[in-house]
């Protein structure tokens, strides 16, 4: 009784917070809370089995679902905390209340009195008397759950398949097309440079620098472009000063003064020093 | 071959079968009929020879008629009565209508009266419509009409004389709604039709009270087996038949509508509405003898209709300034006269029909020189506008003359001899009756001289661009055959030979000694008269007659200008509540009925434009409703596992 | 710790809370989120009683509404991913077209 007085509070709270939390993905975060505390639960109820479901297919399986749905749906998406159905939440709430009251009034008037407990039931191990009825009395409905899995399974597939509104575009296409490109925007025909590949970084966010020493644009990826983290490559060049410093070695007197092309012409040299 | 009732005295119908020239019966209805079906399908392509075609065709049914008669005279006098069955008209259950024709002296009468004077007035007619362009169909609706009234007469069972009831009233609207394009015309059409619609209701609900009562609508085995009826069926049947009568004759309480039915064409007044279609009802109450004889009640109530109808005519006739409507007055009054002689039982059955002989001819003859005058004043009607017509019409205002002294009771004219005999039998009946008998008659020499004296005497009074003219003889010679029978017709009285020859139908009278002798009584006819012609000639006669009706007259001319108010009546018993019950019946109809059906209908609509907002399309917002419903449904389990 | 009743209690505020959580959150996602919390809280009230009557049917029923509602996850998953591809939304109240 101790696990459930601890954990009693932990999950209505939980619970309620998948009422009020805007960000799905805490929704989702606490529903874990309730799923695993519920596990305990289940164990102090004396049904191990279940508790390794619960965790296993629940908490495991079913809960990852619901967060991988989330990703491709997207974290970000919050509720919007105004009702737009005039009444509903009011009524909601009502009738939720209603239903509360109606369950816990009418669980309170009833006496169970004291439990039977599953230690007879459990005798052969919770898992080998779950089997013995499993697969005697309840074998129809076993049987049937697995067809209903299946069925949910193709179910499933059938709707997140896509159908190919045009041909699969294979090499020689690709080919044309960038070809056809080449011809009428004079786009590049070769592979994009790889970033930072000539310049003193060769990180992602570093842009590769052009033989005339300026920053090849297409060598970083558009993602981090449109983030704003692209790191300028002369912007990385304010250290050359310290280091050739630092060996001694001072061929320009008006290295300051320098324009930036000029550090950037160098950023080979540097580079190659690396 | 005619037998008795025991004690009755009434005699049943027992008609021998047809032969020889009565074989041609059906031809008798046959030729207008079919003269009828000619000239209305045929259309335009009769329209040249379409109204000589319908002269003909009577004149050849009277031919025929008049061969049946003297045929018929020819036979025993206990074997005139003569049977055509013609054909079952219909069969359903226990009723079995045949298509028989009863020629017997009481429509061997009828025959002639309806065919000669029928034909006079169809060769009349070309002259009268010679310029109407509807003369054909005019013709086609006078043929059927001739027809119908053929077959009212002929028929052997009542159901055969209500087809000819109804089909002469359906040619009494034609042609009282002839000229349709006049919208007082249409609505006098209207009106007579609605009117006789009551009547109408009275015989269907006889005939089928005869069918219950008797198990036929055959006057043969109804005048058998009448003796074994109970009296109140008998009454009740009586007063049914009355009912009808008064609707087809204009008698009082339904006989608003024969003045209004003079805005027909004249000849069709003459013919229907003065000499044989409103004479229908005294034939039905005769023909019903064997009804009525058994029913002393239903022949009081008509006596005192008649006697009612008779002064109501006369007092309309009076004050009426329209030639036409003044002669329907005197038309309502003299049926008035037939019906009395025909209330009176079997003393009056003979002089009733011999009356309604006498009438047919003089006033279809007046009918007819109304017509004449009206033609030579451009169709004006108001007699007001005429005087001194005499000298331009002299041929009309002869035969005129002779009219009007058979309709006052000249001596020796017809009417003289017929009027005469009712108010006799009325006086030996009751003298109350008798004396409003002769009191009408008073009436009658006023009025009747109060139009002559109008019309064809005194100051001109014509209205301008009126140039009265004699009319053409295919006009007058019907009207000069009309005023010789007028004339003569009190022949059919000597050595009384109409009572002996209808006695076959009507039974005959037992003798009793009248009251007062019979010449007493016609003197003081005669003096009554008199003083109702002087009457006139001091009031009328004597003085200037102004071009404008007076208005400060009294209570008693502005009545009878009023019809006595029989509009009035009516439209306060029964045309108000009628139009009131029908506005509030359409009231109900549209707010009430409609409002309940049209009323579901919107409501569901409207609940289903409100209750679909509920289908607002938002998941959340079912799964609420499903909550509420599991709440519902787990507070119910709470509340019966409570109880 | 022979009584069961504080855990079905606990069950049915679990469950009351999933409850409005359906229908008050928009995101198809969280609503998902709360009826699996539905769906657990039955769980518990299934295992206690199991343990009330003292036999293993709660905990197989228990077991068999984890398989359904893994099958479940993964159609209803799958349906939210393809309303998501072609409306840009995971919101319920968007897939509003089906009303009056």
């Amino acid at each position: 009784m101790v696990a459930f007085w601890i954990l009693a509070p932990i999950m209505v709270i939980a619970a309620l917070g998948i009422l009020f939390v805007r960000k799905a993905v805490h929704a989702a975060l606490l529903l874990a809370v309730v799923m695993m505390s519920l596990a305990v639960l289940y164990l102090a109820l004396e049904a191990p089995f279940l508790f390794a479901v619960q965790i296993i297919v629940y908490t495991g399986a079913i809960l990852m679902l619901f967060l991988f749905v989330l990703m491709l749906v997207g974290v970000d998406a919050s509720d919007s905390v105004v009702e737009t159905i005039r009444g509903q939440r009011a009524f909601a709430i009502a009738g939720g209340v209603g239903l509360g009251v109606l369950l816990v009034t009418g669980l309170g008037q009833i006496t169970l009195g004291t439990a039977v407990g599953l230690d007879d039931a459990n005798a052969p191990g919770n898992i080998q008397a779950l089997a013995n009825i499993l697969f005697s009395r309840y074998v129809f409905a076993f049987e049937t759950t697995s067809a209903l899995l299946i069925t949910a399974a193709v179910g499933a597939m059938v709707l997140a398949h896509r159908e190919r509104l045009t041909p699969k575009a294979g090499q020689p296409e690709r080919a044309a097309q960038r070809m056809q490109d080449y011809a009428e925007k004079g786009a590049h025909l070769g592979p994009l440079p790889p970033p930072g590949v000539y310049a003193r970084h060769n990180a992602v966010d570093t842009p590769a620098l052009l033989p005339d020493g300026t920053a090849a644009e297409s060598s970083v990826s558009r993602v981090l472009a449109a983030r704003g983290t692209v790191r300028s490559a002369p912007a990385l060049a304010d250290d050359i000063e310290e280091i050739e410093h630092q060996i001694g070695w001072a061929p320009h007197a008006g290295r300051d003064a320098a324009p930036p092309a000029s550090t950037t012409e160098e950023a080979p040299a540097t580079g190659g020093e690396h | 071959m005619y037998a008795f009732h025991e004690g009755g005295g009434i005699p049943v119908v027992d008609p021998s079968s047809a032969d020889g020239v009565f074989s041609l019966l059906w031809l008798v209805v046959a030729l207008p009929l079919a003269g009828a079906a000619i000239l209305l399908i045929g259309g335009k392509y009769t329209d040249r020879w379409g109204h000589l075609l319908g002269a003909a065709l009577p004149i050849g049914s009277f031919a025929l008629s008049l061969a049946m008669f003297v045929s018929l005279l020819g036979r025993e006098e206990d074997d005139r009565q003569v049977v055509q069955e013609l054909y079952t008209w219909f069969q359903t259950g226990h009723l079995d209508v045949g298509m028989d024709l009863l020629y017997d002296p009481l429509s061997a009468l009828f025959l002639l009266l309806i065919t000669g004077v029928g034909s006079l007035i169809h060769v009349y007619s070309i002259g009268y419509m010679a310029h109407d362009p509807r003369r054909r169909r005019f013709f086609g609706y006078l043929n059927l009409f001739v027809a119908a009234m053929l077959m009212l007469v002929l028929s052997e069972n009542y159901l055969g004389l209500f087809l000819g009831w109804e089909g002469v009233g359906l040619a009494s609207y034609l042609l009282i709604g002839f000229w349709q394009h006049k919208p007082s015309a249409a609505a006098a059409a209207k009106k007579a039709f609605v009117i006789n619609r009551v009547g109408d209701m009275g015989m269907s609900l006889a005939i089928m009270l005869f069918f219950i009562t008797f198990g036929s609508t055959s006057f043969a085995v109804i005048s058998a087996g009448a003796g074994e009826a109970s009296q109140t069926t008998m009454t009740i049947l009586g007063l049914l038949l009355l009912l009808g009568a008064c609707g087809k004759s204009a008698q009082f309480p339904l006989q608003a509508w024969l003045l209004d039915a003079m805005e027909g064409p004249t000849p069709v007044s003459a013919l229907i509405h003065a000499a044989t279609m409103v004479t229908a009802g005294v034939y039905l109450v005769v023909r019903s003898n064997f009804v009525f004889e058994l029913a002393p009640d239903a022949q009081t109530v008509v006596v005192i209709v008649a006697v009612i109808s008779l002064l109501w005519g006369a007092w309309i006739g009076c004050a009426k300034d329209d030639i036409k409507k003044a002669l329907a007055g005197s038309t309502m009054s003299q049926i008035g006269y037939m019906m009395l002689g025909a209330g009176l039982g079997v003393a009056g059955y003979a002089f009733a029909i011999f009356h309604l002989l006498t009438h047919g001819f003089f006033k279809a003859n007046m009918f007819l020189g109304a017509g004449s005058v009206m033609h030579g004043m451009n169709d004006d009607v108001d007699m007001r506008h005429y005087g001194a017509v005499r000298k331009a019409m002299p041929v009309t205002y002869l035969t005129f003359a002779m009219g009007y002294l058979a309709i006052i009771g000249f001596p020796g004219f017809s009417g003289f001899w017929s009027k005469d005999k009712i108010i006799e039998t009325a006086l030996a009946d009751n003298w109350i009756v008798g004396l409003c008998a002769l009191l009408g008659a008073g009436i009658t020499g006023f009025y009747m001289t109060r139009l002559m004296l109008m019309t064809f005497f005194g100051e001109k009074r014509w209205e301008r661009d009126v140039h009265p003219h004699e009319s053409p003889s295919v006009m007058t010679i019907p009207l000069i055959v009309l005023a010789a029978l007028s004339v003569l017709g009190g022949v059919m009285l000597a050595g009384d030979w109409i009572v002996d020859f209808l006695s076959p139908v009507t039974g005959v009278a037992p003798h009793e000694d009248p009251p007062l002798p019979a010449i007493a009584v016609t003197v003081i006819a005669v003096c009554v008269v008199a003083i109702g012609v002087a009457l006139a000639w001091f009031l009328v006669g004597k003085r200037e007659v102004p071009r404008v009706a007076p208005q400060e007259v009294s209570f008693v001319t502005r009545a009878g200008r009023e019809e006595v108010y029989g509009n009035v009546i009516n439209d306060t018993l029964v045309v108000n509540p009628g139009r009131h019950l029908t506005s509030a019946l359409l009231t109900t109809d549209k707010y009430v009925v409609d409002g309940v059906l049209t009323g579901g209908p919107v409501t569901i609509g409207v609940a289903a434009q409100v209750g679909r907002r509920v289908q607002n399309g938002f998941v959340r917002s079912y799964a609420l409703s499903i909550l509420g419903g599991a709440l519902l449904v787990a507070l119910a389990l709470l509340a019966v596992n409570a109880v | 710790m022979d009584d069961v009743t504080p855990y079905v209690v606990l069950s049915g505020i679990l469950f009351t809370i999933g409850c409005v959580g359906v229908l008050t959150r928009r995101n198809a996602i969280v609503v998902f989120m709360s009826v699996e919390l539905m769906l657990n809280a039955s769980n518990l009230a299934l295992v206690a009683f199991a343990k009330q009557h003292g036999n293993l049917d709660g905990q197989i029923a228990a077991f068999f509404v984890m398989v359904v509602a893994a099958a479940e996850v993964v159609v209803g998953l799958a349906i939210i991913m393809t309303i998501f591809r072609t409306r840009r939304s995971a919101s319920v109240d968007d897939a509003s077209l089906l009303k009056y």
